[in-house]
């Protein structure tokens, strides 16, 4: 589309409508608003206004970027071009480069906790915990190719066990990692039975349901959970013989999640790579050709459902461990939710896309905060304008190619 | 080597086999051939148990397979190249061909029936590295093919490997599936529609209708018989 055809009538009466479509969007949050000291309703026009012509305006840019975010079709060759070329690749490829980037990573993880305030040090070891969340959920969805909606019930497994067992047994918290993440993958292995014949559409439903039942257990189960009240005083965790300071315990938990993603993205990358990996992927792609490969179906569902839930135990003990409360309403569908957008906004698979969309969905509904009663607007249109430009995820999930031929150096990681 | 006893298959209420029985011996070409819904898929989908039989045998060398899980069964040795091929789409060629080993442990012997693959389909040696999906019919049916072969079965499964390609290209491929059962001593029990190319590599045939063997002898007289020409040959 050229900059003239923009302007054209048609395009006009194209974005007016775009206009009306947002003004009627916004209606009630931002036209309308209830003041409850002198019950009446104050009417805010202006706002309105702004919003159409906002919209107006930005409608032009929108299909204009539109209209160019398709690019033309690509061969294989051009592709791969492409992605020698990408700027995203070049750390692999020059080693300095390469050394530069992990040192000032290192560094800036070292000293994150240092610069910055305890709350900032809290904010980003919650975001460390939805990026093992999503890893996690990675393995189930992006790998293998199951669509899971109840992923948070094995966070809540997690979450639960390290707050009962400490509770009735006093049990440590080094003890209780281990434990919650084996009892959620042995809860993992149990939702992986039954679903073990559906696909698609009918095992999210079931999935869900199964998210479900785990929070209403715990919701209403008050011998067991102490119900919707939850369960307090969880001890954050510490080393033996050392006592510490509040601040200096929220720096070690923010250490600890670093270690714990670090462990993540190893373990996981190193399974993305092995034969259950590649087992899972082929699983995605086709379940006949893979059975008749004498790939064992049942157990490769089952390994994938438990690993996966492995990662979440483990996040809801680093949860419990960091908010020292938990109730059963930390443990919604809309969590579920939120996990499955980080996998589904890094790109199904891809690890690095994960990672990213993970500190993305988490820090920046908190530092919108200032924007207090728009952050959630703001939230949902980034939502919208990503799904509508790079529908394959922020990085989509480039695989790995190995090349033998005609390359003087060594076989490259294309990927 | 493969005895199928009186097996009865169903899909919920609805009988696909009924009561099918048939004698494949080492070395041997088969032939199923039968129009469509005779049920001639469903068999081979019982004998790999995707579809278990409700009732009858079915015995490899000896063995029952007629209630052992679909990894066993294939490895013990027997493999399938699916109808419509089933490649996998993004993996590459080569790691198609890889999934195929997925149960054997010796890379030496990986490697050399690689080079044998590769041997037999050359194209496939050129593509190596691009996705299965984005090869052309013929070649996925070659990619199909070795991918079964890289699992060194004793016995191949092939349904329908005509499906949908170029007569040139069928040729190619009933060429190779002889070459495959001369030089290996594989032992092949082939699927298809097109009776008249698969009449003339088998040794021996069976006419399925409706879920039951209506007919069985020698490739040769299948051939010339009068009922089989005028209802699958088209003479």
């Amino acid at each position: 589309m050229t900059m003239r055809k923009l302007f054209t009538l048609d395009e006009i009466k194209k974005s007016l409508l775009v206009a009306l479509w947002f003004m009627v969007l916004t209606f009630p949050i931002l036209a309308v608003r209830v003041n409850p000291i002198y019950k009446v309703v104050e009417w805010r026009w202006h706002n309105l206004l702004m919003v159409g012509i906002g919209a107006f305006l930005l409608s032009f840019p929108w299909r204009y970027f539109q209209g160019h975010g398709k690019p033309p079709e690509k061969s294989a060759a051009a592709e791969n071009q492409a992605l020698k070329n990408s700027k995203i690749l070049l750390w692999r490829r020059h080693p300095w480069v390469r050394l530069c980037a992990v040192v000032l990573a290192t560094g800036l993880v070292l000293s994150f906790p240092f610069l910055f305030s305890s709350y900032q040090v809290n904010i980003m070891t919650t975001a460390l915990i939805y990026v093992v969340l999503g890893l996690g959920l990675n393995i189930v969805v992006g790998l293998a190719g199951l669509l899971d909606l109840g992923y948070v019930a094995f966070y809540a497994v997690g979450a639960y066990s390290y707050a009962l067992l400490h509770l009735h047994f006093g049990l440590s918290f080094w003890l209780c990692l281990p434990i919650g993440a084996g009892l959620a993958a042995l809860f993992g292995i149990l939702l992986g039975f039954p679903v073990l014949r559906l696909r698609g559409d009918y095992l999210a439903i079931v999935t869900l349901g199964f998210g479900e039942i785990i929070r209403l257990v715990l919701e209403n189960w008050n011998e067991f959970s102490q119900g919707p009240s939850g369960i307090s005083n969880i001890p954050r965790p510490g080393l033996p013989g050392i006592e510490m300071s509040l601040n200096a315990s929220s720096i070690f938990l923010y250490f600890l999640m670093i270690a714990l993603t670090l462990f993540t993205i190893l373990v996981v990358s190193r399974l993305r790579d092995s034969r259950i990996g590649r087992a899972w992927l082929a699983l995605r792609e086709d379940e006949i050709a893979c059975q008749a490969m004498g790939i064992d179906k049942t157990r490769t569902k089952l390994t994938a459902f438990a690993l996966g839930a492995t990662w979440a135990g483990m996040g809801g003990v680093m949860f419990a461990a960091k908010t020292t409360f938990i109730n059963p309403a930390s443990f919604t569908f809309l969590e579920s939710a939120i996990i499955l957008s980080i996998v589904v906004l890094g790109g199904m698979g891809s690890m690095l896309g994960v990672i990213l969309s993970a500190f993305i969905l988490i820090l920046v509904p908190e530092y919108l905060r200032a924007f207090s009663e728009y952050r959630m607007l703001i939230f949902g249109a980034v939502l919208v304008i990503m799904m509508v430009f790079r529908p394959q995820g922020l990085i989509s999930n480039v695989r790995h190619r190995y090349r033998f031929e005609g390359l003087k150096t060594p076989p490259e990681e294309l990927g | 080597m493969l005895r199928i006893n009186h097996i009865h298959t169903f899909y919920g209420n609805i009988e696909a086999l009924k009561g099918i029985s048939l004698d494949i011996a080492e070395g041997e070409i088969i032939t199923l051939i039968g129009a469509n819904g005779a049920g001639k898929s469903t068999t081979l989908m019982s004998i790999c148990g995707v579809v278990p039989p409700r009732r009858g045998e079915i015995y490899f060398r000896g063995t029952p397979i007629h209630d052992m899980a679909t990894d066993k069964i294939v490895a013990l040795g027997i493999c399938q190249v699916p109808e419509g091929r089933r490649i996998f789409p993004i993996l590459s060629v080569m790691e198609n061909l890889e999934m195929g080993s997925y149960l054997r442990r010796d890379p030496q012997g990986i490697k050399s029936d690689l080079d044998y693959v590769f041997d037999l389909f050359p194209i496939l040696a050129q593509r190596r590295h691009q996705a299965g999906g984005t090869l052309s019919g013929g070649e996925q049916q070659m990619l199909a093919i070795s991918r079964a072969l890289m699992a060194r079965p004793k016995l191949l499964l092939l349904d329908e490997p005509s499906l949908g390609l170029a007569p040139l290209i069928i040729q190619q491929i009933f060429e190779i599936i002889v070459k495959i059962n001369r030089e290996n001593r594989t032992t092949i029990f082939l699927v298809e529609q097109n009776a008249n190319l698969a009449l003339k590599i088998a040794h021996r045939g069976y006419v399925m209708e409706n879920g039951i063997i209506t007919l069985s002898d020698t490739a040769a007289n299948l051939l010339g018989n009068e009922a089989v020409k005028k209802a699958y040959l088209g003479i």
